[in-house]
């Protein structure tokens, strides 16, 4: 990024700037510590969720299928386990959401951009990336030296090449499989597409992740992080002074010195700080930052320059964490000779929690009380209502039943409301006169066509509330809705 | 500060814009070089789409593209391909019977469907596109047949129509007894109120009730029935019940009687397939009317 410069040093030629700037390729350090240790345990539970959530098996009885996690989307059933999500339950997907994003809200008011440093997608893939770039072509004093050498390509440095683009080609394709897998019974796609089986959707789209993951974890990188992502603009406003940022403790850091001129000033009882310009908190970063210029867009906050900085501080003998998570309400209470104060527990981080909660419990309550069994009723508009010869009124109804248990079920209908009526399922031959009974395949609907017919003299508001029972006469398990019985 | 001020941020030592806004000054944060070309590498793309693509407008028509890809022709292939598809649902339906169709919910949901679609673009006009019916057009909803309302009734109307010019439709209409001059105005009132109090409407104050039952009897009985019950054979309505097609106020009723009345339902038989017909019948018997 654009290095700071002193206005004193600046000589104006009039000129605004360059319009494009051409890409300057970072080159992080590696690190080891306790941040860099989170993340690879992070990555590992993320990718390995990732790559073999779709073979973990579910039994759901014969003729369900058995995946734990399917989208199957030609007969718009969702599987989650031993939930079980239809079309018309997509609002558990807006549940879903709205828990997701208050999530990244408590997140970012705790611990800044957790989510950015650690699980998101973006970050864990060219972790792995740079993993493997470091593997083939060592670490980054090397990986410079091999780029901006001009010798002629060496059949070393090109089979280096070759092999790490294979891996991570390898690894951007599994990232595609691996997609399509929750699409389709997964033993069966993989042995499909290795036949030349497989759906031409499946390769088109295992082509077009394969490629997005290759091309965003091994070029574009920390790029997608600070052009394309929404993400830290939404943040910097959600953010506030208490949220725990990577953050420089300047009040320590300052002024910067060597290691030998802060001993000799240390031993003549002089205030110096700790930072020694060792620049490893740069050299470490994903993005390419210095940390000490203060929070920054760019800073996806994955506590790399952390760890950098405390292996420098162990060795020069000084105390840990001279960067750390912390905000500056603390730095400037050290420097006022307060002891800092963290507070997590604030009225935002306590609403956020409240709202998860709450989203979160009132999904788990409709999960658990939810009903296998169930119906939708829809009046008939055209007409509303019609006169039979004989002067009572009819309407005309159109019932949908849902079945969502793995059984095939026997339902009984009737409805009360209007005097004296009598209903009638188009199709459906009753063995009771009045109660309509159908058989519902299992995980299925019905919908049939149901007319209510009433005396006019025994019904003579224009409006009556008309309620529909279904029951399953084998179960007992009942449903019902409610509509109106409209008077011509 | 340089003498250039707004050139540049002393905070950040970047460049600027040089536009300000209340003071603020904009920062020069340059796009990264991938980001153009890659809005380059969209323009040749859109210049490649218009030369295989159907894209220029001309003056009379327009420019075909290299593949000779068109929207229509498309259109065309997936419609046939649907045809395709359902051929087999298609056959199953114009292979069963009427009575087997409405027992079977697979082959029912199929003729509800279809005959619902075929309804709306065929009979609407007339019955209205719930088949509600209008002033002259049967409500299909209701109980109440002129011509019969089985299943095989429906079919045959739907096939053949009704006064339609067809060699097979059903014939029979209403004679304009007070046009033709066989009733006096008067003896038209007094039969109006007799044919109203069949169907238990009031009537009007000191019309002859005997004098209404001859003269029905005389004129109307013929095709109405004994007691105006109606007869579907000719298509004659039945005067007693509270559906009236025309309208049961004595104004229209002394107009049917001395005009007449001959609807016309058009013959469907040549215009749809079979099964399409079937289909049709057997939703029209599921609108709720059908016996």
């Amino acid at each position: 990024m654009n290095k700071t410069v002193n206005p004193k040093d600046l000589t104006s030629d009039g000129d605004n700037g360059p319009l494009y700037v051409a890409h300057k390729k970072v080159y992080p350090q590696s690190v080891s510590g306790t941040f860099r240790r989170i993340k690879w345990g992070l990555m590992a539970v993320c990718l390995g969720i990732y790559y073999f959530l779709p073979f973990v098996r579910w039994n759901r009885g014969l003729g369900a299928p058995s995946q734990a996690v399917l989208i199957d989307l030609p007969n718009s059933r969702f599987y989650f386990f031993f939930i079980e999500l239809w079309p018309q339950e997509v609002y558990y997907f807006t549940g879903l959401l709205i828990v997701a994003a208050v999530a990244l809200f408590l997140m970012n008011s705790v611990g800044g951009r957790i989510w950015c440093g650690y699980l998101c997608p973006q970050t864990v893939w060219t972790d792995v990336f740079y993993a493997v770039e470091r593997l083939v072509e060592g670490d980054r004093r090397e990986r410079m030296k091999k780029d901006k050498s001009s010798d002629p390509m060496k059949l070393e440095r090109i089979s280096e090449i070759v092999l790490k683009h294979s891996i991570w080609l390898m690894i951007a394709w599994w990232t595609g499989g691996a997609w399509v897998l929750y699409f389709y019974d997964a033993p069966t796609l993989v042995k499909e597409l290795v036949t030349f089986q497989g759906p031409m959707i499946a390769y088109i789209w295992i082509g077009i992740l394969t490629a997005t993951t290759y091309l965003l974890a091994g070029y574009m990188r920390e790029q997608v992080c600070t052009y394309m992502c929404p993400w830290p603009r939404i943040q910097a406003a959600l953010t506030d002074e208490w949220a725990l940022n990577v953050t420089y403790r300047y009040d320590r850091g300052e002024k910067r010195t060597s290691v030998k001129k802060a001993a000799e000033l240390r031993a003549l009882g002089e205030q110096v700080g700790d930072c020694v310009d060792c620049y490893q908190c740069v050299a470490v970063c994903p993005t390419g930052i210095d940390i000490r210029n203060g929070p920054q867009l760019e800073c996806i906050q994955c506590g790399l320059c952390i760890d950098a900085c405390d292996n420098v501080m162990t060795k020069i003998g000084r105390p840990k964490r001279l960067i750390g998570y912390d905000n500056d309400i603390n730095i400037h209470r050290r420097q006022e000779g307060k002891a800092p104060i963290y507070k997590i527990v604030r009225a935002r981080t306590v609403a956020y929690s409240a709202i998860i909660a709450a989203v979160g419990g009132f999904m788990i309550y409709t999960l658990a009380t939810r009903s296998l069994l169930d119906v939708n009723v829809l009046h008939d508009r055209n007409p509303v209502a019609v006169k039979l010869s004989d002067g009572s009124i009819r309407n005309a109804y159109t019932v949908r039943l849902l079945n969502k248990s793995g059984y095939d079920r026997v339902i009984a209908i009737d409805a009360s409301g209007p005097a004296n009526l009598t209903i009638h399922v188009v199709g459906a031959d009753s063995v009771t006169p009045d109660r309509p009974m159908i058989v519902i395949p299992r995980d299925s609907t019905s919908e049939l066509r149901l007319l209510v017919t009433a005396p006019a003299e025994s019904n003579t508001e224009k409006s009556i509330p008309v309620r529909f029972h279904v029951t399953d006469i084998g179960l007992g398990e009942a449903a019902s809705a409610t509509d109106n019985f409209v008077a011509p | 500060m340089s003498e250039h001020q707004g050139e540049f941020d002393a905070v950040t030592g970047r460049h600027t814009t040089g536009h300000e806004w209340d003071g603020i000054k904009e920062l020069n944060t340059p796009l990264p070089r991938w980001w153009v070309i890659t809005f380059y590498l969209t323009i040749v793309w859109a210049i490649g789409y218009w030369i295989i693509y159907p894209a220029w407008p001309l003056i009379s028509s327009n420019t075909t593209g290299l593949l000779g890809y068109s929207t229509r022709a498309s259109l065309a292939v997936e419609l046939a391909n649907l045809e395709t598809i359902r051929g087999d649902k298609m056959a199953a339906l114009a292979a069963a019977s009427l009575a087997d169709i409405e027992k079977d919910p697979a082959l029912l949901a199929l003729a509800r469907a279809k005959g619902k679609t075929v309804f709306g673009d065929n009979c609407a006009p007339c019955h209205g596109s719930g088949a509600a019916g209008a002033k002259g057009y049967p409500n299909l909803n209701d109980d109440d047949w002129l011509w019969g309302g089985t299943l095989d009734q429906i079919m045959q109307t739907i096939q053949f129509g009704a006064r339609s010019g067809h060699a097979k439709t059903h014939e029979g209409q209403m004679l304009a007894f007070g046009k033709d001059g066989v009733l006096k105005p008067e003896e038209i009132v007094t039969v109006a109120n007799y044919v109203r109090a069949l169907s238990g409407l009031p009537t009007r104050k000191g019309y002859d009730a005997a004098k209404g039952e001859k003269i029905f009897a005389e004129n109307c009985v013929a095709c109405h029935g004994d007691g105006g019950k109606g007869n579907q054979e000719m298509g004659a309505p039945n005067l007693t019940d509270k559906i009236w097609l025309y309208g049961s106020d004595e104004a229209t009723l002394i107009e049917t009687i001395s005009q007449g009345r001959a609807g016309v339902m058009p013959a469907w038989e040549g215009r749809l397939d079979p099964a399409t017909i079937k289909a049709m019948a057997v939703y029209v018997h599921s609108l709720g009317g059908g016996k």
